[in-house]
């Protein structure tokens, strides 16, 4: 059976990048997707150029915007089984070694790249434990990076805010390993993305990863590390 | 009793009043409820998100000002949020008590409200000048943007302050379609369900559209609860078939877990998975099939709460658990402390 078909899947920074390439690959293989991402318009075409995936207009590292964007997940889904946490700042841009980084570029890379994804998580828990129960599985996905391990200069602020955001997908698998639910941090690799345009311009485009071939592996990711769902009422 | 007047969900002095079946009383620190559970037990609570459910606006034809809290919904589908049951109150807001709220402009099928980016027209009145069926313009994703940009937790007089979904929000909140909060299940926290499995106690949920708690008009109040769509999941009620096999109790969090489980019950005590609607009140009368205790908040005499525990407890053992908490100065309310009541052996 197709383990997609039907899943639940949220998507955070789904109108550009990896994170719009996510929302075309999952809502292509039939999964359920609701995406969020800061600008209206950007969400409005993105849910015209995708029908059926569900567009919510959020700022993740906006506190006040956290729960009204569980709620709209939760509730145009019916629950949720995969949380993708995918929206990321780059801190200073251009990029900046860390004396010369503004303290309020690292915040905003922190606020999006580790408070928000643990503010939407921990309020999301409940409905991917709920899935868990169920026998559906649940899976977080954060979006990490290889500058979460090692020390390139002039990424310090974004480097810093993903290695703490790898580590709270360790401590909280160990956490929740016993509800069911799974915990994964992967680093796609360098795409062709804004972002990557953004940190690096002079990069050759052709040298780099395309988005939606790191949707695909990512795609694959996911789905190996559900349960098997089988046909019901097949029997052998 | 007292009103709790502070949005903690856990206070650490929280309190729990324990009710064994031989009817004995005893009074713990509500953090030790997981040590009244025994390996085999089931504990089953409900998992519902709370809707922001109170959407302030106007009454189209006067201008004049309204507060529609949403009360009902007839099924659980994410897909259709067009209509409504609602209460609505005229001016003001929560921090007047329900009880003086003055009306809303007399309502009548047709009127159009205008709720902040929502649009809604009267469908019909429900057998009450201010009970009404509304019908929401737009698709669903834009009702549901409406609700998490406008809509505010549905709150009374006693918490002053103004709450937001995370005070509202248990812990395992899923599905965002209880009107008020599942509070019982506030004393609920990953930690407690982590020792509960160390117990070999399972934990397993449904999901029930838990309405509202008072609508400050005694003819309204009467109607409550209003039916409740629920959904019980296979592995929730084969869970509760393992443990009856076992001699494990069920232990419902909150009493529309009660009101869920019993509704789904058959005669032998099997309970049967998926949706329903919950009709029935439970009261002195009421024989309970599944359900062998109660952890749930602190209620008073007159309340459908109240009367639900008349379920599993006699009138003279409830009347002295009642003087109890009054004389321990227990507080109540959804933010209070908390009972645990088993059914006579």
């Amino acid at each position: 059976m197709n383990p997609f078909d039907g899943l639940r899947v949220a998507i955070t920074g789904g109108t550009s990048g990896l994170g719009l390439a996510l929302v075309r690959e999952l809502t292509r293989r039939g999964a359920r997707v609701a995406f969020v991402a800061r600008t209206r318009e950007r969400v409005e075409r993105v849910a015209r150029e995708n029908p059926g995936a569900h567009g919510i207009a959020g700022d993740v590292s906006s506190k006040d915007d956290i729960y009204p964007v569980a709620l709209q997940v939760t509730g145009e889904l019916g629950g949720l089984d995969v949380l993708v946490n995918n929206a990321s700042d780059l801190g200073p841009v251009p990029l900046a070694m860390l004396s010369d980084t503004e303290c309020e570029d690292l915040e905003r890379a922190f606020a999006t790249n580790v408070t928000g994804p643990f503010r939407l998580t921990k309020a999301l828990m409940g409905a991917l434990a709920a899935s868990a129960r169920e026998g559906r599985g649940a899976v977080v996905l954060n979006i990490s990076s290889d500058a979460a391990v090692n020390a390139y200069p002039g990424w310090g602020a974004y480097g810093a805010s993903k290695a703490a955001l790898h580590h709270l997908s360790r401590v909280w698998g160990e956490e929740h390993a016993a509800d069911g639910i799974r915990f994964l941090s992967l680093d796609p690799g360098d795409m062709d993305t804004p972002m990557h345009a953004a940190a690096v311009p002079d990069a050759d485009p052709s040298t780099l990863k395309r988005p939606e071939q790191a949707a695909r592996e990512l795609a694959e990711t996911i789905a190996a590390a559900l349960p098997v769902r089988e046909v019901e009422g097949a029997t052998l | 009793m007292i009103a709790a007047t502070r949005p903690t969900q856990r206070p650490p002095d929280a309190r729990l009043l324990v009710v064994d079946a031989g009817r004995h009383i005893d009074h713990v620190p509500r953090s030790a409820f997981v040590e009244y559970l025994r390996p085999g037990d089931l504990v089953v609570a409900n998992d519902a998100a709370t809707l922001p459910a109170s959407l302030r606006g106007t009454h189209g034809a006067t201008g004049a000002p309204v507060e529609v809290r949403l009360a009902g919904r007839p099924s659980l589908s994410p897909d259709v949020v067009n209509r409504f049951r609602a209460v609505v109150f005229g001016a003001g807001d929560f921090h007047t008590r329900t009880e003086d709220r003055p009306a809303p402009p007399p309502l009548a099928p047709g009127d159009r409200l205008v709720l902040g980016p929502l649009r809604a027209t009267v469908e019909r009145l429900l057998h009450h000048k201010r009970l009404v069926s509304l019908w929401f313009d737009g698709s669903a994703d834009e009702i549901w943007a409406g609700l998490a940009r406008h809509g505010r937790p549905i709150q009374y007089a006693h918490v002053q302050e103004p709450l937001a979904l995370w005070d509202v929000w248990t812990r395992i909140a899923g599905p965002p379609v209880a009107f008020e909060p599942p509070s019982a299940g506030f004393a609920l926290d990953w930690r407690a369900l982590a020792s509960m499995r160390a117990r070999g106690v399972e934990f397993e949920t449904i999901t029930h559209a838990a309405g509202i708690s008072s609508t400050g008009d005694e003819e309204l109040d009467r109607l409550l609860p209003f039916d409740e769509p629920y959904r019980i999941p296979a592995a929730t009620a084969e869970a509760a078939a393992r443990a009856k096999a076992r001699g494990g109790r069920v232990i419902a969090v909150g009493t529309t877990v009660v009101r869920a489980l019993e509704h789904a019950a058959s005669a032998d005590g099997t309970v049967r998975a998926g949706e329903g609607v919950a009709t029935q009140r439970l009261g002195p009368e009421s024989r309970l099939r599944v359900v062998d205790a109660i952890l749930s908040g602190t209620h008073e005499a007159g309340t459908s709460h109240y009367e639900l525990l008349r379920a599993f407890l006699d009138d003279e053992t409830l009347l002295r658990t009642t003087a109890e908490l009054d004389e321990r100065g227990y507080l109540t309310h959804e933010f209070g402390d908390s009972v645990l009541i088993e059914k006579a052996a």
